[in-house]
């Protein structure tokens, strides 16, 4: 009868250890992209990074964004592919060009200045000490994606700031790995509306610091609420394709202009 | 004292990095950026405190008086599993960049042996409560600390004129073999 108290032991303590967790869980569950999480769990949970990605659950997220194609799971095969853009298919209604948006309006006119920067003139090495700007989360202005593009479709404006030429961009993302701070990402060309501000500071701080930064006030969000949320005192479009062509106007009354139509800046 | 000195040489003379070579993966993969590194430092350290005080609650309590010391690894592996698991729910739910940063390196915390040789060790040498969890501690921050200065040195290295032979990996394995031996500069510490 020896083999019963280990069996108990071992049984008895998967049980508890299971319970608390389970509790836990319902503590701290997240909410998450529901296509995200529908494309991974048609992948195989194989983690194996086969695709380039950190795991399988990486790939979903990078297949959401466009990133990443479906068929670049080897161990999938065609059979998972094919169900993966069947559920990507039905929501991007085919190919639209995609393009690098700049997702910062803090010009040197607009932000405040912490020093004067004489180090290394790339943005990788001012990032490492803060870049000159007060604000951590804006564009450093020294042109790692200008130097990062293969087509010339970036240009540095006077103000200090990255233009992205529409007609020059091929989406291939090169600038948006050089930036460190994340400041462009690619979009879908037809989409108007951006949040121009990767700022997660409090409001008064973001204020102080940028004209342009978003400070979380939320006017967008009260617009139009099943498109916009507040994420880190930063409005973030979850689903751009539910804002309606007449919500526009209460979202553009942004008092700090950091979320609108992106070719409103260009014929300034 | 003697507490202290115990506290001392977990972070500094025994290091689990730098001294006995455990926990490597992590220590490599998730070392490109100090604020990850110190997220994954933290929650080695954490899931390392938890794990030594659990351990050694299930080995005392439960399978020394039942005669199950063999049970050992098992049920250790399970407690880690499920510390894991709790870390990286919490993670995801306070910070999905920290989440995504850290990537399969945190369910990766899992395998990672520094945190099963620190139950076993401390099951094997006998340590009394406050010892191990004293333990479990420092090695976590002995952990950390590897890893954030690791990080340091790879942030500055982006910068450095590296042999093309050398770049990524080579490097840093070369780094981390120079920090070793910096850290056994330490072992004169502690008799």
């Amino acid at each position: 009868m020896d083999f019963i108290i280990p069996i108990i032991t071992m049984s008895a303590l998967g049980f508890i250890l299971s319970i608390g967790l389970a509790f836990a869980y319902r503590k701290l569950r997240v909410k998450e992209d529901p296509t995200a999480e529908k494309i991974a769990e048609l992948l195989p949970q194989a983690n194996c990074g086969a695709c380039g990605y950190s795991g399988c659950r990486a790939f979903a997220e990078a297949l959401v964004k466009g990133e990443a194609n479906p068929d670049k799971c080897s161990v999938g095969g065609e059979e998972t592919a094919n169900k993966i853009s069947n559920i990507l298919g039905v929501e991007a209604g085919g190919i639209i060009k995609k393009v690098a948006r700049v997702h910062c309006r803090g010009s040197i006119k607009v932000t405040e200045k912490r020093g004067i920067y004489t180090g290394i003139t790339t943005c990788h090495a001012a990032h490492l000490v803060g870049g000159n700007k007060q604000c951590f989360f804006g564009c450093l202005g020294f042109g790692d994606c200008v130097k990062a593009c293969p087509f010339d479709a970036i240009y540095m404006s006077k103000e200090g700031l990255p233009v992205v030429k529409e007609d020059k961009c091929t989406g291939c993302g090169k600038c948006v790995d050089a930036c460190p701070r994340n400041i462009l990402e690619l979009h879908p060309i037809d989409q108007e509306i951006l949040v121009f501000c990767r700022s997660n500071d409090r409001g008064p701080t973001a204020r102080k610091v940028c004209k342009n930064a978003c400070i979380g006030c939320g006017i967008c969000v009260r617009a139009c609420p099943e498109a916009i949320v507040l994420e880190n005192y930063l409005a973030k479009i979850i689903d751009y394709k539910k804002i309606s062509p007449d919500k526009i106007p209460l979202i553009e009354k942004c008092p700090t202009n950091s979320i609108g139509r992106i070719h409103n800046k260009n014929e300034e | 004292m003697d507490l202290f000195v115990f506290f001392i040489a977990a972070i500094l003379v025994n290091n689990y990095v730098l001294h006995y070579f455990l926990g490597i993966c992590p220590f490599l993969g998730v070392s490109k950026k100090i604020d990850s590194a110190v997220s994954m430092g933290m929650a080695v350290t954490f899931v390392m405190t938890i794990t030594a005080v659990v351990t050694w609650m299930i080995n005392h309590w439960i399978l020394i008086p039942y005669h199950l010391d063999y049970l050992q690894i098992v049920s250790f592996i399970l407690v880690i599993a499920s510390l894991v698991q709790l870390v990286e729910m919490f993670i995801r739910k306070v910070s999905l960049p920290l989440y995504q940063g850290l990537g399969i390196y945190l369910p990766l915390i899992t395998t990672n042996c520094s945190i099963m040789g620190l139950a076993l060790l401390a099951a094997m040498n006998n340590y009394s409560f406050v010892k191990t969890v004293v333990f479990g501690l420092g090695s976590g921050l002995g952990f950390m600390l590897a890893i954030a200065l690791m990080a340091g040195i790879r942030e500055q290295l982006e910068h450095a004129d590296v042999p093309e032979p050398l770049k990524g990996a080579g490097i840093a394995l070369i780094t981390a073999g120079i920090m070793a031996l910096a850290f056994f500069g330490f072992s004169g510490m502690i008799k």
